[in-house]
């Protein structure tokens, strides 16, 4: 059997749910003969590579590169996973929708600097003014809820989607847990 | 004409960054520049919420360390409150973060950069991660992710969950240590020391290939900052500052935390969301410091526990003053991990440890609080102002990454000076300009609580 392609990334999150993948500790070892990281933070890959099988998208969309990013992605993938509640459902990250992202921007850069106070513009992402969930951009095959969704629940997941099967999550993972 | 090089994503680091690399007319390497990409706002859209909410808030700055911005939150809120907190929960506090270092150290020396480490800053891109190294190394692969599941197990036994755990609260702790946990705690001490004994020795002996890499990753004096105790030990939780300059020499002591503003200062640059501390009294940007593992070995005293201490002296001996070089971070992790495994098991023999006051009840009494922590990466300010019902209404946070900006962008800097030859990028030089960035272990997505995103291109 030929290995499966697996992709990861972080949009705007925490990185928590990527932690809980790993916190599959040793049913790594298990899998790692039928898995191949193509892409993501745990890799050296420099660019999203084509014909990947299952992407796992932890964090909301922000920015405008998480836009081209999340395009570029579903282009590319066969299955997307929206992994977490932040992919879901924008969560914490959404909290700063209340705001304008000019008044968000000034807290940080130039009511709580002491020197150069600016906003950065050179060479980074322009913020959305809205944090959305990413099936608000593509169409998401998979929902995964959970901050982050539990272990077990990402290895099932994982287990299930290499057996060729697209699993019920529903008693594995919840909302906010 | 002058080129220009970008590196996005920077890998195997948490968070977003991607690096310019600036060519002059000659070909050679004129300008480098670390670009945080994300930016997050958590210092604004707290506003509104209840001071209590804060800590689990906090936690979804960052999977890795949401124990050590929960800690620095919890602080604040005492601080608020105006409790003293009882003791067996300043030490149930300590416990758990003795968890977090155990395996976001695990994290960042097996998962991250072990595959620079052991299959070589040369090997095969493709090959070039945990799954990797599994193939070529499997014990050490194995030993890693039991390191980071003890941490991570820790964590779990104390609060049910291992990431985001919202266990510590204003006042304590949430719940007391139950007499089993401490056992399966205890059980798992020798194990532990095992493999980071094991890991030391090796990671040792390996030194010798990385001399080029020693000489030029972020090697150049510095101040340094870190938390020490009364005796001016190793401090992970409580604790008071102490600044050193480059040769050594304390230039601040047992600085009170809450007079952080004193001491430093954050400037902003255009090219990046993540601020730039300095240290206030030299200025910007001469007032550069670092912090993290190695800055904390190189401002204490000693650590204060037996085998660390052993490890701690023979790390000093490097250099005649401060270690110098950040690639020593990774060394550096390896004896806090050791460390962290000998205050645990110190703590759990403690004979209150399972008493069950653990948490003082108040109102907010104050409008203003700050606690500080070290976090795994470094020094963490959170720093909250409160309405009379006990509502956010400001905050400030200083991440520990945060504290590393200038000297990680002088870093890269440095590591493409060396590595850069004409005017190709290979990909020795790529990975190595992304492994100076790693041996901070930055985390950027704590950095921005105000952080953001990649795109690949070179
Ligand atoms: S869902 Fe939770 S754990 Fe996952 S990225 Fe968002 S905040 Fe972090």
């Amino acid at each position: 059997m030929s290995k499966a392609r697996i992709a990861t990334t972080w949009l705007d999150g925490c990185s928590g749910c990527h932690m809980s993948l790993l916190d599959i500790d040793e049913r790594l070892v298990d899998i790692a003969d039928q898995i191949e990281l193509v892409y993501g933070p745990l890799v050296d890959a420099l660019e999203y590579p084509e014909a990947v099988d299952i992407a796992l998208v932890e964090g909301a969309v922000s920015n405008d590169e998480d836009v081209k990013k999340i395009r570029l992605i579903r282009e590319r993938t066969k299955i997307l996973i929206s992994f977490g509640d932040c992919a879901v459902t924008s969560n914490v990250p959404g909290m700063r929708n209340e705001f304008r992202v000019e008044d968000v921007l000034k807290r940080g850069y130039e009511e709580n600097a002491s020197c150069h106070a600016q906003i950065p513009k050179q060479g980074v992402p322009h913020l959305m003014p809205y944090v959305r969930p990413v099936h608000e951009y593509v169409k998401v095959d998979l929902f995964v809820p959970g901050c982050p969704p539990p272990a077990d629940a990402i290895f099932f997941l994982i287990s299930e989607l290499l057996q060729g099967r697209i699993p019920d999550l529903s008693n594995k993972t919840r909302f906010g847990a | 004409m002058s080129q220009q090089f970008i590196i996005e994503p920077v890998s195997r680091i948490e968070g977003h960054g991607k690096i310019t690399i600036t060519l002059d007319d000659e070909g050679r390497v004129s300008d480098a520049k670390l670009h945080v990409t994300q930016y997050r706002g958590f210092e604004k859209f707290c506003e509104g919420r209840p001071y209590s909410e804060m800590p689990s808030l906090v936690e979804r700055i960052c999977g890795i360390c949401p124990v050590s911005h929960s800690l620095a939150s919890v602080k604040a809120c005492d601080a608020i409150l105006g409790v003293q907190v009882p003791e067996t929960a300043v030490k149930l506090r300590r416990l758990l973060n003795c968890g977090e270092f155990i395996q976001s150290h695990a994290l960042s020396f097996f998962y991250l950069s072990s595959p620079d480490l052991l299959l070589g800053m040369d090997s095969d891109p493709a090959n070039r991660n945990i799954l990797g190294v599994l193939k070529a190394n499997p014990s050490v692969a194995r030993d890693g992710i039991r390191l980071r599941k003890i941490g991570q197990q820790i964590i779990e036994w104390f609060a049910g969950k291992r990431i985001h755990p919202s266990w510590v609260v204003p006042g304590g702790v949430n719940a007391p240590l139950s007499a089993e946990h401490r056992e399966n705690m205890l059980a798992m001490v020798p194990e532990a020391l095992d493999i980071v004994q094991r890991t030391l020795t090796l990671f040792k002996q390996s030194l010798e290939n990385y001399r080029e890499e020693i000489r030029t990753f972020a090697n150049f004096p510095t101040y340094f900052m870190g938390l020490v105790n009364l005796q001016g030990n190793l401090e992970h939780v409580e604790g008071k500052l102490r600044f050193i300059d480059a040769k050594g020499n304390i230039v601040a002591d047992q600085v009170d935390p809450i007079r952080y503003q004193e001491y430093i200062g954050e400037a902003v640059e255009e090219y990046s969301y993540l601020k730039s501390p300095y240290y206030k009294p030299l200025g910007y940007p001469e007032g550069i410091y670092r912090v993290g593992p190695a800055a904390r070995l190189n401002v204490c005293n000693g650590c204060g526990t037996p085998l660390a201490d052993q490890e701690w002296a023979e790390f000093r001996s490097l250099e005649r003053g401060p270690v110098m070089s950040s690639f020593y971070n990774h060394y550096a992790r390896l004896i806090e991990i050791l460390y962290s495994i000998e205050v645990l098991e110190r703590l759990l023999q403690d004979p209150d440890i399972l008493s069950t006051r653990i948490r003082a009840f108040a109102r907010p009494n104050y409008s203003e609080g700050i606690g500080v922590v070290e976090a795994p990466r470094g020094t963490l300010f959170h720093h909250y102002k409160v309405d009379e019902y006990g509502l956010m209404t400001w905050a400030n946070m200083i991440v520990a990454t945060g504290n590393n900006n200038l000297a990680m962008n002088r870093g890269v800097l440095q590591v493409a000076k060396r590595f850069i030859n004409g005017t190709t990028l290979t990909d020795p030089a790529i990975n190595r300009i992304q492994a100076v960035v790693r041996a901070f272990d930055p985390c950027l997505s704590c950095s921005t609580h105000v952080l953001g995103g990649p795109a690949a291109s070179i």
